[in-house]
């Protein structure tokens, strides 16, 4: 048994710190020490994606990643992508459009796609798709997240229109 | 999945790695990325008691291009070398395959490093390095040493690097003429059923040079010198393309895995290497 380190992380604008053995993956740290539990385990092999969040503007998925890794770094959840009472954008449109059945990989699926918007605020349809697949659902057949995430895209580029 | 405990370190520089590995010996690994290593330690396939990350090491990052020669750092990522446009200019053939390697979020961490390194041969830049003929830096406690990367790897996982080496850097001659890289996967994610690195010169309409290099067809990259020369002084034409594959298949030793028979990637090398000579003809 190694000893445990002392792990500072930023998460969702707030500073926490705790202890930790440098081992545990940083899944279960954000899930099990901060009661950050929007990040889901899915598969836990780095395939599926739905404990995606977004490191230092990075999308990393989070069961591959240990928790002494992350040490120092910013990281944003699905916790800190809108709220019930103001959606973000890309919610908003999951919604509208149906992009989710069961919603187990719809944490993961949003925060990824906020990162590809941000590196592409205006991606063609084989875009979105090359982009979100590290995300797996099994629900849906990918149809409508793809639907959400164009409305969603246009929707930001039409406001951001408007304010200039 | 919980692997072995282990003690944790994010050294500031090579000497302090180099030094730790040497305390260490065997039950010390360096880390890059930590997307080969870390699914291997939680399947407890690797066990690691001193883990150290490389992530704060200066140098590590940079993408140096400077006349047609390139410095890959360790660290640079599959994403960076997609997302670097001199990098595509210079050597396209880094950008097609990268966008070929596992899904986005995991091009973000996974490294050239620890893909060139590990000696995995599912792993995608090996074969594309040996296509280029790149070499590979490697700092040790006796200095620095390059290793061709067409004489690097061993076995799988077996690799001419020493234990208390670490490799730094990738550098290669940007190329000229015609790419492609091609490969057949299961699945976004997965790693090849076969693929093909292939580079093409051409002169008066013929092939002037060529480089082939196949990946996860033998427990080591295949560099085929020998269906490499069997382009040179042809158009790639039915023939041509043919005696390619053909001396292809001699140098390959696939083995039967959840990708199927042998004889099933055998027909698949041959089909993809005809479609990336193809490719990097009409691109030369």
């Amino acid at each position: 048994m190694s000893d445990k380190m002392h792990i500072k992380l930023k998460v969702n604008g707030e500073d926490k710190e705790f202890l930790a053995e440098p081992r545990e993956l940083l899944i279960y740290a954000l899930r099990e020490k901060l009661n950050i539990t929007g990040p889901h385990v899915g598969c836990e092999t780095s395939h599926c994606g739905a404990c995606t969040v977004t490191i230092d503007g990075k999308s990393v998925k989070s069961c591959t990643m240990f928790v002494a890794q992350a040490n120092g770094a910013e990281i944003t959840t699905i916790e800190g992508i809108g709220t019930p009472d103001a959606l973000h954008v890309l919610q908003e449109n999951f919604r509208e459009h149906h992009g989710l059945q069961c919603g187990f990989c719809t944490p993961g699926m949003i925060t990824r796609a906020t990162k590809l918007l941000e590196e592409n605020p205006n991606p063609t349809e084989e875009e979105v798709r090359f982009g979100m697949a590290g995300n797996i659902c099994r629900c849906t057949g990918y149809q409508n997240i793809v639907k959400s995430i164009l409305s969603a895209a246009s929707e930001i580029n039409a406001a951001k229109e408007a304010a200039q | 999945m919980i692997p072995a405990a282990f003690d944790y370190y994010r050294p500031k520089n090579m000497d302090e790695v180099i030094a730790l590995l040497q305390e260490h010996g065997d039950d010390a690994r360096v880390m890059a990325g930590g997307h080969s290593l870390i699914p291997m330690m939680k399947l407890r396939m690797a066990e690691v008691p001193h883990l150290i990350d490389l992530q704060s090491i200066e140098g590590l990052k940079t993408i140096e291009i400077e006349n047609g020669q390139i410095t890959l750092g360790a660290m640079v990522t599959q994403h960076d070398l997609i997302d670097h446009d001199g990098l595509a200019a210079a050597v396209p053939i880094l950008r097609e395959a990268a966008l070929q390697i596992a899904d986005p979020q995991v091009r973000y961490m996974g490294t050239i490093g620890g893909n060139v390194a590990n000696g995995d041969p599912g792993n995608d830049m090996p074969g594309v390095m040996q296509c280029l003929d790149a070499q590979i830096n490697l700092a040790g406690p006796d200095g620095p040493r390059t290793v061709a990367a067409r004489d690097y790897y061993e076995a799988a996982y077996m690799t001419d690097r020493a234990d208390d080496e670490v490799l730094v850097s990738v550098s290669l001659t940007a190329p000229t003429g015609g790419y492609a890289y091609e490969k057949q996967k299961r699945k976004i994610g997965d790693y090849a059923t076969a693929a093909a690195a292939v580079q093409i010169t051409k002169s008066d309409g013929k092939v002037a040079t060529a480089s082939i290099a196949m990946t996860n067809l033998s427990d080591v990259p295949v560099w085929s010198e020998e269906a490499s020369a069997a382009l040179i002084g042809t158009s790639c034409e039915s023939a041509a393309l043919d005696a390619a594959v053909a001396a292809m298949l001699g140098d390959i030793d696939p083995s039967e895995d959840n990708r199927g028979p042998v004889a099933f990637k055998r027909h698949v090398a041959g089909v993809i290497l005809k479609r990336a000579v193809t490719r990097a003809w009409d691109r030369a």
